[in-house]
C-alpha cells in the first residue's frame, strides 16, 4: 500500500497521463491547438512537482542548479529561433530528451548494482534498450542538426564498407546488450553506451538533406521509445505512457513522410539518395530543350490579370526566408480581386508541417494552405501557379516517366495550370539530382534569382501594373 | 516475470492504441508543432534524472544526474515555448489580417 505521500504522487502521475493525452487531443484543431500545448505543459508541471515529493530525493541542489541552467537554456533558444531554422531546433532538442533517457538508465544501472539489488531480466533488458535507444536517438539528432545547420554537408556522406562498418556497430551493440542482460557488469554497458552514440552517428550520416522529414521523425519516435523504457526502468506508468505516446506521433509521421515520397523507411535509411543520381541527370537533360524566361514585370501582369492564382513554396523559400515577401505579394494581388492559395507538399521543406510555419508565421491564414490532395484537382481552373523555391515535388516525370528515380512519387500536378511561373534561383537541380520537364514546358516561364528579391521587384512591378 | 513488468506491458500497448487514435486526427498543417509539442513531451524523463540527481550519493552519479538534469530542462523548456510560439502564429483569415503584421 501507498502511504499519503506516495498516493498523491500515483494521481498526480495518473493526472498528468490525462492531460497529455487530452493536450494532444486538442491538437487535431488548429484553433484549440494553443491551448492542447499549454494544457500538455501543465501536465508536465504537475508531474515534475509530483517527482520532487519523492522520498529517494535527499538533495534539491543538483536538479535545481540543473534545471535552472536547461530551462535557461531551453526558453532562450525556443523565443529566439528564426522559423526558417524550426527542423534543426527540433532535432536539437529530440536530441537532448534521447541523452536524458540513456543518462537515466545507465544512472540507474550504475545504482542498482552499487546496492547490490539483483536486477531482473526485465529491468535489465530495459536498461539495455534504454540506453541504446536514447544514446542512438542523441547522436542521431545531433548529426541531423548539423545538417540541417550546415555545419556538416547536406548531401549524403559516403566511404568504400560504410553498410558493413555500420552492421559491424550494430552487430557490437547488440552482443553488448546481450552481455549486460546476462549479468556483465557495468564496464559492458558503457561500452554499450559509447557503441551506440557512435552508431547514430554514423546512420545519420550518410543520409541527404531532403531525406531529413523522414530521419527528424524517426528519431523523435526513438526519443519517445527510450522514455517510455525508462519508464520500465523506473516503474512509472506515466512515463510509458508519455513515450509512447510521442514514439506513436513519430511512427505515424514517419509512415507519412515517407509515403510522400512514395520510398520505404528501409530506402531513406539506406539508399544514401541523392548522392549517386547526377550522371542520369546530365544525359537525361542533353535532349536539348529550351527554358523559356520571363521579368519580374512580365510575372506582375500574368498575376495582376489572373482570376486564380496558387503559390507552391518549397524549402528554396525557406532558405531565401521569403515567406513575408511572398504572403505581401499575395495581399496585394487579393486586393485587386485575384483568389491566392497556396499548395502544400507534405515533404516539402526539411520537416513535416516545415513550410505550414513558415506561412504561419508570415500571417497567412491557415485556411488558404491546401494540402495536396484538396490542391490537385483545382490545378486545370488555374490560370498561375507560381512555383517558390519547390523543385521535385512538382516535377511531372514524378507522375510519367517510370523510369525516373523519383517515379510513383505523389507530386501537385502544377503542370495542368493554365500557366505555370517558375521562381529559381538558377537551372541546378533540387535533391532528388533530377532534372525537371516541367522547367522546359511549353507553359512555363522562368524567372532566375534570389526568390525573395524576384518577390520585391513583382510586387514592385505589381503596384504599376 | 514481474508483476510490474507485466503492468507496465499492458501500459505501453494500451497506449499505443491511443496514441495512434490521437495523433492521426492531426491535420498536416499541424505536424511541425505536433512534433515540437511531442519533443518537450518526451522530456518527462527528466523526472529520472530528477531521481538520480537528488540521490545520487557518488560524484560519478551527481554528474550524470547533473547533466540529464540539464539537458531534460532543455528539452521540457525549449519544446514547450517554441511549439508556443508557433502555435501562436497560426490563425483564421481575419478581414485586417493585413494590419497585424506586427502584432
Amino acid at each position: 500500500m501507498l502511504d499519503a505521500r506516495g498516493s498523491a504522487i500515483a494521481v498526480s502521475y495518473i493526472i498528468a497521463a490525462v492531460l497529455f493525452i487530452f493536450g494532444l487531443k486538442q491538437l487535431s484543431s488548429p484553433s484549440t491547438a494553443r491551448a492542447g500545448n499549454r494544457t500538455a505543459a501543465i501536465g508536465m508541471a504537475l508531474a515534475l512537482a509530483a517527482t520532487l515529493l519523492d522520498r529517494q530525493i535527499v538533495s534539491f541542489w543538483t536538479i535545481a542548479i540543473g534545471t535552472l541552467i536547461g530551462a535557461a537554456i531551453g526558453v532562450y533558444f525556443g523565443r529566439t529561433v528564426q522559423m526558417t531554422a524550426m527542423p534543426q531546433m527540433v532535432a536539437l532538442f529530440n536530441g537532448m530528451g534521447g541523452a536524458t533517457a540513456a543518462l537515466v538508465s545507465v544512472a540507474e544501472f550504475l545504482r542498482l548494482t552499487r546496492v547490490g539489488d539483483i536486477i531482473g531480466a526485465g529491468e535489465s533488458i530495459s536498461i539495455v534498450l534504454g540506453t541504446a535507444i536514447g544514446a542512438i536517438s542523441f547522436t542521431g539528432s545531433i548529426i541531423a542538426f548539423g545538417k540541417l545547420q550546415e555545419i556538416l554537408p547536406g548531401r549524403p556522406l559516403q566511404f568504400p564498407l560504410q553498410r558493413f562498418v555500420n552492421g559491424l556497430i550494430l552487430v557490437g551493440v547488440v552482443a553488448l546488450g546481450a552481455m549486460v542482460v546476462m549479468g556483465g557488469g557495468t564496464g559492458f554497458l558503457w561500452a554499450l553506451f559509447a557503441a551506440a552514440l557512435l552508431l547514430g552517428a554514423m546512420f545519420v550520416l550518410p543520409i541527404g538533406g531532403g531525406d531529413m522529414p523522414v530521419v527528424i521523425s524517426i528519431l523523435n519516435s526513438l526519443t519517445g521509445l527510450a522514455a517510455a523504457l525508462t519508464g520500465f526502468v523506473l516503474h512509472n506508468q506515466m512515463l510509458v505512457v508519455a513515450g509512447v505516446l510521442v514514439g506513436a506521433s513519430g511512427t505515424l509521421l514517419t509512415l507519412l513522410m515517407s509515403t510522400a515520397m512514395n520510398r520505404s523507411v528501409a530506402n531513406v535509411l539506406f539508399g544514401a539518395f541523392g548522392a549517386t543520381n547526377n550522371d542520369v541527370a546530365a544525359s537525361a537533360s542533353a535532349v536539348g530543350h529550351t527554358v523559356r524566361q520571363t521579368t519580374p514585370e512580365d510575372t506582375a501582369i500574368a498575376l495582376a490579370y489572373a482570376r486564380s492564382v496558387v503559390i507552391v513554396p518549397g524549402y528554396g523559400l525557406a532558405v531565401a526566408e521569403a515567406q513575408h515577401t511572398v504572403r505581401e505579394l499575395a495581399t496585394d494581388l487579393e486586393g485587386r480581386g485575384v483568389d491566392v492559395k497556396y499548395a502544400i507538399h507534405p515533404v516539402a521543406g526539411r520537416m513535416p508541417g516545415h513550410m505550414n510555419v513558415l506561412l504561419a508565421e508570415a500571417n497567412v491564414p491557415y485556411d488558404q494552405l491546401l494540402e495536396m490532395d484538396q490542391v490537385n484537382g483545382q490545378f486545370p481552373q488555374t490560370d498561375v501557379v507560381l512555383v517558390v523555391g519547390a523543385n521535385d515535388v512538382v516535377n511531372p516525370a514524378a507522375r510519367d516517366d517510370p523510369s525516373s528515380p523519383i517515379y510513383g512519387m505523389p507530386i501537385l500536378d502544377v503542370d495542368r495550370a493554365r500557366n505555370i511561373i517558375v521562381l529559381k534561383r538558377s537551372m541546378g537541380h533540387g535533391f532528388a539530382g533530377i532534372d525537371n520537364a516541367l522547367f522546359y514546358h511549353e507553359k512555363t516561364r522562368m524567372l532566375f534569382g534570389d526568390a525573395r528579391q524576384s518577390l520585391t521587384q513583382i510586387g514592385q512591378a505589381l503596384k504599376s501594373a | 516475470m514481474s508483476q510490474e513488468l507485466v503492468l507496465g506491458i499492458y501500459v505501453f500497448i494500451m497506449a499505443i492504441f491511443v496514441g495512434f487514435e490521437v495523433i492521426s486526427r492531426v491535420p498536416s498543417v499541424l505536424h511541425t508543432p505536433l512534433m515540437s509539442g511531442t519533443n518537450a513531451i518526451h522530456g518527462i524523463v527528466i523526472l529520472g534524472a530528477f531521481l538520480v540527481a537528488g540521490s545520487a550519493d557518488s560524484p560519478l552519479l551527481h554528474a550524470l544526474g547533473f547533466i540529464a538534469v540539464v539537458f531534460g530542462a532543455a528539452n521540457v523548456f525549449g519544446g514547450f515555448v517554441v511549439t508556443d510560439r508557433m502555435l501562436e502564429m497560426f490563425r483564421k483569415r481575419e478581414p485586417a489580417a493585413s494590419e497585424k503584421k506586427d502584432a
